[in-house]
């Protein structure tokens, strides 16, 4: 620091006051009282910058960490293909690609649910996951339900909650047929707090 | 070159270090500090704790090198370590069973902690900063399984997802937090990642220092001696004129115990990684197999037995607040009592209660590993009716053995000891039952049964109770005749008295179905 420069603070600091602002080359310092009032504003000042500097760059950091909860995924309607792959009365596995997924997702973006045509142009489409804590339910035909490895959750062919811990039904997609293809309205994983 | 110049050599360097950086002089305390003579081989918990996340860093930076953090390759990428890059697999066994002992030995050295009641009086601080510790290695744990990336991986996160999915207002948001999305994906092996390698060991690595800080501030506690009791106010003096006695250096009188178990743990740990390898990676993760039977690692199994074992209408508000009242049990522990005695035989009820917990854990593994709850999803298909079921039955009766089989019934029932244990054994379920009771149960369900009414029709209800109807053990009369305990002459278990014989009278004497 030049000696013009300490002049200059000393000035701007010791105004209307006859400290003797002419600071030789010793440097004799303002008085502690004016230094602790100048240390007072520093600190401050910085406190203030820090803050600020802080918050812009929080944005984008606390924006990328919640990201996942504020967006809104939508569902997309899938193609489960045509329905006479699904024999009326017969309960069948079906797989497609989910709609919401990152490239990254690898095999994990596959989705199975289980079809069921009531009758002709009827159908119940069943998400994999269990009710009770998402595990994947298997159909038995002869018995006409669907039992869970987990927890033995057991559905019957409706969906219905038939017996073990599950607090309701199977969760269920929409469902439409366009053009004789059954198509799901899917995407999100299914959970007690939505409907799929 | 005589003995003096070497000295000199080696010393001149030695010393410049010193002067800049005064690692002797900041770590000679943290060596020779007094420790209670009487603290011997149950202090050696907390050092073996130590030593397993230190093979953990070590063998985790040496994983980071090779594991591909992406959803599209992770499983990939094991099997590459496993197979293809030398000794490999052992690095994976190494991470993997060090782990699992990591916890259990932290289990223990809390254990011993509490028993000895050496969280009381000043070390309230050193009890909970380990509490946090546990809660930092139990993550560890569960993230390290989300790294395998496979079935169990997968299904476990969307067990995790949907106890997470069921807090009120906020589920639905934080199942988004935690899977970095709406689907178990990319994102959220992502996410598990950057918990994994990044934010718990850094928080593990804190916690440590600040362990082991409190450890040099406060002293090791004594073993406690009934009638020795804590008085808060005299203690600090007390322990450290004591120390000043009687107290021996940390290194080597108390490290050298350290050393020995330390070494045995490793050498054994060495060896199990060696003999028994990596775990998995399971199934490829891909959600369309479903013919899984996901289980979490062992860490978590009595987890996953108490949420299979509580009643339905309370298991969300007994998932959601039992493990936060969990919690602060543990941390306020030290709050609770930290003052009196600390010798076990003065507190029989912390005792009696570490025993409950203990074996409680223990149990609910037990229950986790062998999931009683749970269909044997194959025993339809896979298990053989025992020959004493089927010998000498009419052909109604075999047919309703196979229309039992059919029904899948034997993914809940056993029959001779063979088959699921959801409801009860049908051995013997003719001395119980009725046959009309039978249709009733088949029929409507009821007690945690699936109702067969409308999946069996009338042909195939005749025959299965027609068959059930005979399972009972030689010489013992079906409940349906008054008065059953009469030693009836029966060779063959047989059906009496009900529509699917057609009589009303004993078996011996009811014409054809005997095993004449």
């Amino acid at each position: 620091m030049s000696d013009d420069s300490k002049g200059e603070t000393k000035k701007e600091g010791c105004a209307g006051c006859d400290c003797g602002g002419g600071g030789g080359a010793g440097g004799s310092l303002p008085p502690v009282a004016q230094q602790d009032a100048r240390r007072g504003f520093m600190f401050k000042f910085g406190a203030g910058l820090l803050g600020i500097g802080g918050i812009l760059a929080a944005v984008p950091i606390v924006g990328y960490i919640i990201g996942p909860a504020r967006s809104r995924y939508r569902n997309e309607w899938v193609d489960l293909g045509v329905t006479t792959l699904y024999p009326s009365g017969q309960t069948r596995f079906a797989t497609f690609l989910n709609p919401i997924r990152q490239p990254t997702d690898g095999d994990a973006a596959k989705t199975a649910c289980w079809v069921r045509c009531v009758e002709a142009g009827k159908f119940q489409v069943f998400a994999i996951n269990c009710a009770h804590l998402g595990c994947p339910v298997r159909w038995f035909e002869q018995s006409k339900l669907f039992m869970c490895p987990c927890h033995g959750g057991v559905y019957y062919q409706d969906g219905t909650r038939a017996a073990g811990p599950p607090p309701r039904g199977l969760f269920e997609y929409k469902w439409k047929v366009e053009g004789g293809k059954l198509l799901i309205d899917a995407g999100r994983l299914p959970g007690l707090e939505e409907s799929v | 070159m005589n003995r003096e110049a070497l000295i000199q050599i080696v010393k001149q360097p030695v010393q410049w270090i010193e002067d800049r950086t005064g690692v002797i002089a900041f770590s000679t305390p943290l060596l020779s500090h007094h420790v209670p003579r009487s603290a011997k081989w149950w202090y050696v918990f907390g050092s073996a704790t130590l030593m397993f996340f230190t093979i953990q860093i070590v063998t985790g930076v040496c994983l980071g090198t090779m594991y591909a953090p992406s959803a599209s390759n992770a499983w990939e990428s094991l099997r590459y370590i496993d197979e293809e890059i030398p000794l490999g697999w052992m690095l994976r066994a190494l991470h993997g069973w060090s782990s699992s002992a990591m916890v259990v030995m932290m289990a223990i050295h809390m254990l011993q902690v509490f028993m000895h009641g050496s969280f009381k009086f000043p070390r309230e601080l050193n009890w909970i900063t380990g509490v946090f510790l546990l809660l930092t290695v139990l993550a560890l744990a569960f993230t390290g399984q989300v790294m395998r990336w496979d079935q169990d991986a997968y299904w476990g996160l969307g067990i995790g997802a949907a106890i997470v999915d069921r807090v009120p207002v906020f589920g639905d948001q934080m199942r988004a937090l935690m899977l970095g999305g709406p689907i178990i994906g990319g994102e959220t092996l992502n996410r598990f990642f950057a918990l994994h390698v990044f934010i718990l060991p850094g928080a593990a690595i804190g916690l440590v220092g600040v362990h082991m800080a409190l450890i040099m501030k406060n002293g090791i506690s004594e073993m406690p001696k009934p009638g020795e009791i804590v008085v808060p106010s005299t203690y600090r003096k007390g322990f450290e004129e004591r120390m000043e006695k009687s107290g021996v250096p940390f290194f080597p009188d108390a490290a050298q115990r350290d050393m020995v178990f330390c070494g045995v743990c490793l050498i054994l740990l060495v060896f199990l990684a060696a003999y028994y390898g990596p775990f998995g990676p399971g199934g490829m993760p891909d959600p369309t197999l479903i013919n899984t039977n996901p289980r979490p690692d062992y860490p978590f199994m009595w987890i996953f037995g108490a949420v299979s074992l509580l009643p339905p209408a309370s298991e969300t508000a007994i998932m959601l607040i039992s493990p936060v009242v969990g919690i602060v049990i543990l941390v306020a522990v030290p709050f609770l009592s930290n003052s009196g005695e600390r010798a076990p035989s003065r507190r029989p009820g912390m005792m009696l209660l570490a025993v409950f917990v203990v074996m409680a854990i223990v149990a609910l593994t037990w229950e986790g590993v062998t999931s009683p709850w749970s269909p044997v999803m194959d025993g339809w298909s896979a298990l053989p009716t025992p020959t004493q079921f089927v010998k000498g039955r009419t052909p109604l009766q075999m047919q309703g053995a196979v229309v039992f089989q059919y029904a899948q019934c034997r993914n809940c029932h056993e029959l001779g000891g063979f088959g699921g244990k959801r409801g009860p054994a049908l051995d013997e379920i003719a001395t119980r039952m009725s046959p009309d009771q039978i249709v009733r149960q088949v029929q409507q369900g009821g007690g945690n049964m699936p109702a067969f009414g409308k999946n069996l029709n009338s042909a195939q209800m005749t025959a299965i109770v027609g068959f059930l109807s005979t399972l009972r053990p030689e010489n013992e009369a079906d409940s349906s005749i008054p008065g059953a305990q009469l030693p009836l002459p029966i060779k063959s278990p047989l059906v009496v008295n009900s529509p699917f014989t057609g009589t009303g009278v004993p078996a011996e004497i009811s014409a054809g179905v005997s095993s004449r």
